[in-house]
């Protein structure tokens, strides 16, 4: 954080002994903070046996990692590669030349990213999901999610597109290639190196909201945590647990985003993702992405 | 859809709520986000690395779970917040509120975070050249124009706040999406109850969406 | 650094493995009525029922609840629903000759119960579910196997008495019910949560003041906290549970109404109650009669 040691001078030794202080004081503030939680839960029976057995029986820790996290990878790893897929029609079909296509496409855009993914889910659920054929509970989260994430993909689709340099596209003209293989041929490519990162934040997102489908008894971490505390009454215990587990697969994932955008992208990175963040108001990148 | 328009108070005083909420959060996470971003940017190490952690681990976290932690967890170590009953506020309110403000101000921390990033390391070479001090580099120089920077990342924030908002349903707070589920029981028909609630949405975010847009113009320098 | 901190993973891994066989969390008791299952089931009935038709198949889908105890609860790591209405399911598909283990059980929860039904996707559903005039018109209800009512769930210190004490107050119960809608209806402010459970931890915490449901549901709950939790005030409702069948299937009435009054009349009623709503204490009430089927 060069900009950091830019904002202050090197601490002289009354600035050092100021930032002891300040260092103690919230020190002692935020361990004191923590300490009084755990004492509570002390006091309250929180640290019993029986209530964080569970978690150590292989059964429960099996129906947690297979029934749950596998089930919720699942879910998200389909929705992504459906809203990769919707987002990339999406997206140039907001770029068409046809004025009736981009209204169509931009009108379904901003719709699906206005609704809130919870609804989107109820809807689908109760409206379609019990009918001949029905969509079971797995599906309607995964439709849901796709159509939400699309919509967000969908934009930074058209961001990542006009991110690349104009002179690529009119050189392309330039040796006659048609407008259908300039995108798919010189624009796509180059496009997805600087999307990637945003994509894979989305699945970030994607994993998350997720654990919205328990709202309509879709398998998953967060519907095999309340199946558990239904049972043990362990509410504070399990939520510990299953929100541990989505932090550890959110920062693997994080990890491998952070990776993939060193290796592919490389020095480019900052110019590329500021120009793309800058774009539109609304692309929920990572930043403030959800 | 007559269902919903014959009991167009109901829909309005759950819209009510939905926007109480979110108003309430988003006055609460742009405080705690500040105070965050602050914490980060800060000399002092411990508290950043303190931040740091806080928002590492809540922006990973589902804001589902979030909620059974404070409306559901809490209660058995006897957090309640009782007290702000006797300002005339519900408790499920306040508690649904500090769910959201407590899971939005890591993405606010965030976003101001990038908005200072994104102000040229120029301006603040040339401010600590001219003697400002920290408090009146940030003041004067890298503030004021990080909030231009600020305002797409956090509006697309805001957005989703507003979003989040459904998740308190199953919370005891009976606001917009709560109505509907209400509503959907009652008709045969969905799709009509769905497009209603789903359209208030709309205008809702779109009214954050253009609310950005203007500011981002006013404040748009020719680069 | 990166490597002591990867080997303080790789540790912190391995503690946990090693602690993970230690547990032995959840009970190992199957509880239920013992059912008879009738041989040659399929003879009983008439050609071209739909009775005849599952007893041939040899499977039955059920719809219960999966989270409400005592009725109709699945635990994390269970491979069958246990509760009231599972054991009376399982007396019915004894009947066509179906084994327990045979059983395909769905989750059915209140709002998707009239749907499943009308697709065919259960067969039966026995989960809580009121027999009201509105679901008679696109449903099969038969019963009642079980008659209770709308009542309260309090702390055992509260004040609230009777119905003209929820005024003012917060009453917790699962959203869209209808006992939701009635309490309203009361003058309470309704706090709707996902399902009876979240809302008696809620009464226990002192979140709310109290919750409503049906008294049956409440009277597992109040047994399995007896110096926390009282039920309060008379039923304000009646609730008459019955067994969900597709209408496209008439018959069934008259076969589910038969074996039912003869579970009631030998015992195995009685018996299913006992074990599971019964279990926390609460006397077995007497088996209901039940209505006439409608005309075919």
């Amino acid at each position: 954080m060069s900009q950091t040691s830019v904002l202050f001078d090197v601490a002289g030794p009354r600035t050092r002994a100021r930032y002891r202080i300040y260092t103690v004081i919230s020190l002692v503030v935020i361990l004191g903070l923590a300490a009084l939680l755990v004492l509570r839960m002390a006091a309250r029976g929180q640290f019993a046996y029986d209530l964080w057995e569970p978690f150590l029986t292989p059964d429960y820790i099996r129906a947690l990692l297979v029934d749950g996290l596998l089930t919720t990878l699942r879910m998200a790893f389909f929705s992504v590669i459906l809203a990769v897929v919707f987002g990339t029609i999406f997206g140039v079909g907001k770029l068409s030349d046809h004025a009736s296509v981009r209204w169509v496409c931009w009108s379904v855009v901003e719709f699906f990213r206005a609704v809130p993914v919870l609804m989107l889910m109820i809807f689908l659920y109760f409206g379609y999901g019990a009918g001949p054929g029905g969509l079971d509970a797995f599906w309607c989260v995964v439709i849901a999610l796709t159509l939400y994430n699309g919509s967000v993909l969908a934009e930074v689709f058209r961001a990542g597109i006009l991110a690349v340099p104009r002179g690529q596209s009119e050189a392309a003209y330039a040796i006659g290639l048609r407008k259908t293989q300039v995108m798919t041929q010189i624009l796509l490519p180059q496009a997805v190196k600087i999307m990637l990162p945003a994509i894979i934040s989305q699945c970030v997102v994607a994993l998350k909201d997720t654990s919205l489908g328990y709202a309509i008894t879709a398998p998953g971490l967060t519907f095999v945590g309340k199946q558990i505390y239904t049972d043990f009454q362990n509410q504070l215990q399990t939520v510990i647990v299953v929100a541990a587990l989505y932090v550890s697969v959110n920062l693997v994932l994080t990890w491998i985003a952070t990776w993939v955008q060193r290796k592919f992208v490389g020095e480019k990175k900052i110019l590329e993702v500021s120009m793309v963040a800058e774009t539109d108001a609304g692309a929920g990148l990572a930043p403030g992405g959800r | 859809m007559e269902l919903v328009f014959s009991n167009f108070d109901l829909y309005l005083s759950a819209c009510r709520l939905t926007i109480g909420l979110f108003l309430v959060s988003a006055v609460g996470s742009l405080v705690l986000g500040t105070l965050l971003a602050a914490m980060r940017v800060g000399p002092i190490a411990f508290m950043s690395k303190a931040a740091t952690v806080y928002i590492t681990v809540v922006r990973n976290t589902p804001l589902l779970i979030i909620f059974v932690f404070v409306i559901i967890g809490l209660p058995k170590l006897g957090i309640l917040f009782r007290s702000v009953e006797e300002l005339g506020i519900s408790s499920f309110f306040f508690r649904a509120c500090l769910a959201l403000t407590l899971y939005t101000s890591t993405f606010v921390a965030e976003a101001i975070r990038s908005g200072i990033n994104a102000v040229p390391l120029g301006q603040a070479e040339a401010a600590r050249a001219i003697g400002l001090t920290f408090g009146g580099t940030m003041t004067q120089v890298v503030l004021p124009q990080a909030f231009r920077a600020t305002v797409p990342p956090m509006a697309s924030v805001f957005i989703a706040l507003l979003k989040n908002t459904s998740v308190a349903y199953a919370f005891g707070i009976l606001e917009a999406t709560a109505r509907m589920k209400y509503f959907t029981n009652i008709s045969g028909n969905d799709l009509p109850i769905f497009l209603i609630f789903a359209a208030g949405y709309v205008v809702l975010v779109e009214i954050v969406s253009f609310g950005a847009n203007r500011l981002e113009r006013r404040w748009s320098v020719a680069r | 650094m990166r490597l002591i901190r990867t080997k303080a993973a790789v540790a912190g891994l391995g503690v946990a493995l090693s602690l993970a066989a230690c547990g032995d969390a959840g009970d190992d008791s199957s509880a239920g009525v013992d059912v008879e299952v009738a041989d040659n089931a399929a003879e009983e009935f008439d050609d071209g029922t739909r009775m005849k038709e599952l007893a041939d198949s040899g499977d039955v889908i059920i719809g219960v609840k999966f989270d409400q105890p005592g009725i109709g609860f699945k635990g994390a790591t269970d491979d069958m629903p246990v509760g009231f209405d599972p054991e009376l399911g399982k007396v019915l598909a004894a009947s066509l000759g179906i084994e327990p283990e045979d059983i395909t059980w769905t989750e059915t929860i209140s709002d998707n119960r009239e749907p499943f039904l009308q697709s065919g996707e259960v067969d039966l559903v026995l989960a809580s579910y009121s027999i009201t005039d509105e679901r008679r018109a696109v449903v099969g209800q038969a019963g009642p196997y079980y008659v209770t009512g709308q009542q309260l769930l309090v702390a055992s210190d509260s004040d609230i008495d009777s119905l003209d004490d929820v005024k003012g107050t917060e009453v917790c119960s699962v959203t869209g019910s209808t006992s939701l809608e009635n309490i309203e209806a009361e003058g309470a402010t309704p706090r709707g949560f996902d399902t009876y459970s979240e809302c008696v931890d809620q009464v226990l915490s002192g979140a709310v003041d109290a919750m409503t449901t049906d008294g049956a549901i409440l009277l597992g709950y109040a047994a399995e906290h007896p110096d926390e939790l009282k039920v309060v005030v008379e039923p304000f409702s009646e609730e008459r549970y019955g067994v969900g069948y597709s209408l496209d299937h008439p018959e069934m009435c008259q076969w589910i109404v038969d074996t039912l009054t003869a579970a009631e009349d030998d015992g195995t009623w009685e018996d299913a109650f006992a074990a599971t709503l019964g279990a926390s204490g609460v006397e077995t009430p007497e088996p209901p009669a039940m209505d006439e089927c409608p005309a075919a």
